[in-house]
């Protein structure tokens, strides 16, 4: 299980404690928080929703491609669901590999492929009202209705 | 007959999280036509579509039993 959704609080130790591995030099750890300002605007919390058994398998799918570019990796994602409030952990990345270099390569990739591929939302609430956020990395609409063949597998 | 999931937004405005309806037999282009004109959606063509849980284009064509979910551009992390 080392893709996961969760309701509840994300154990830390825990996801890194799935990639300890003898041939490991390096574990990095990505902790994705819950910011209060964006662009000026004050965040009071938010909603995750996730497609939960598509998510797994999509996460699945990032560990796959970070084995295959850096072989002797070993990958472990939690993402959350729920409210969070601000300074909450939402996401989890650890990353081992046997050489420093590679985790942090790796690990990047794992959150921008989480931020493209994986079907989980954030409603953002602010004192003035509340919206589903979409889009993030700014890109086109999805012109033939799913993300080009370079996007899901690059 | 078909399962259609929606999030985010458009489960707001459709105002469920899921139907049953049957659209085999359609693409992915028509079902989101004709969601789009009975819902009032105004950004289904901007979602993405996954059939049992796999992306999927505008030009698929559903088969009985599948499980269509619309997924607007994603927002995790």
């Amino acid at each position: 299980m080392n893709f996961e959704i969760a309701k509840e609080p994300i154990n830390i130790q825990a996801v890194i404690d799935k990639v300890v591995q003898r041939n490991a030099g390096a574990i990095t750890t990505f902790i994705g928080t819950v910011r209060e300002l964006t662009k000026g605007k004050k965040t009071l919390y938010l909603i995750y929703e996730a497609y939960e058994s598509m998510a797994v398998k999509k996460l699945e799918q990032i560990g796959d491609e970070i084995k295959e570019r850096w072989p002797g990796a070993e990958v472990a994602i939690t993402h959350r669901v729920g409210r969070l409030d601000i300074t909450d952990v939402a996401v989890v990345i650890a990353v081992s590999t046997p050489h420093r270099a590679d985790a942090y390569e790796a690990n990047r990739h794992a959150i921008e492929r989480i931020k493209e591929i994986v079907p989980i939302w954030k409603k953002e609430h602010w004192e003035d009202g509340e919206e589903w956020i979409g889009d993030q990395l700014e890109k086109v609409a999805y012109p033939t209705g799913k993300p080009e063949e370079k996007d899901l597998y690059e | 007959m078909n399962k259609i999931l929606f999030f985010a937004h458009l489960k707001d405005e459709v105002g469920e999280e899921n139907i049953r309806i049957d659209v085999a037999g359609r693409t992915v282009a028509e079902v989101k036509e004709l969601l789009a004109a009975e819902y009032n959606l105004q950004k289904l063509d901007s979602a993405m579509t996954a059939i049992n849980e796999e992306f999927a284009s505008n030009e698929n064509v559903i088969e009985a039993g599948d499980e269509v979910a619309f997924i607007p551009p994603v927002s995790g992390g």
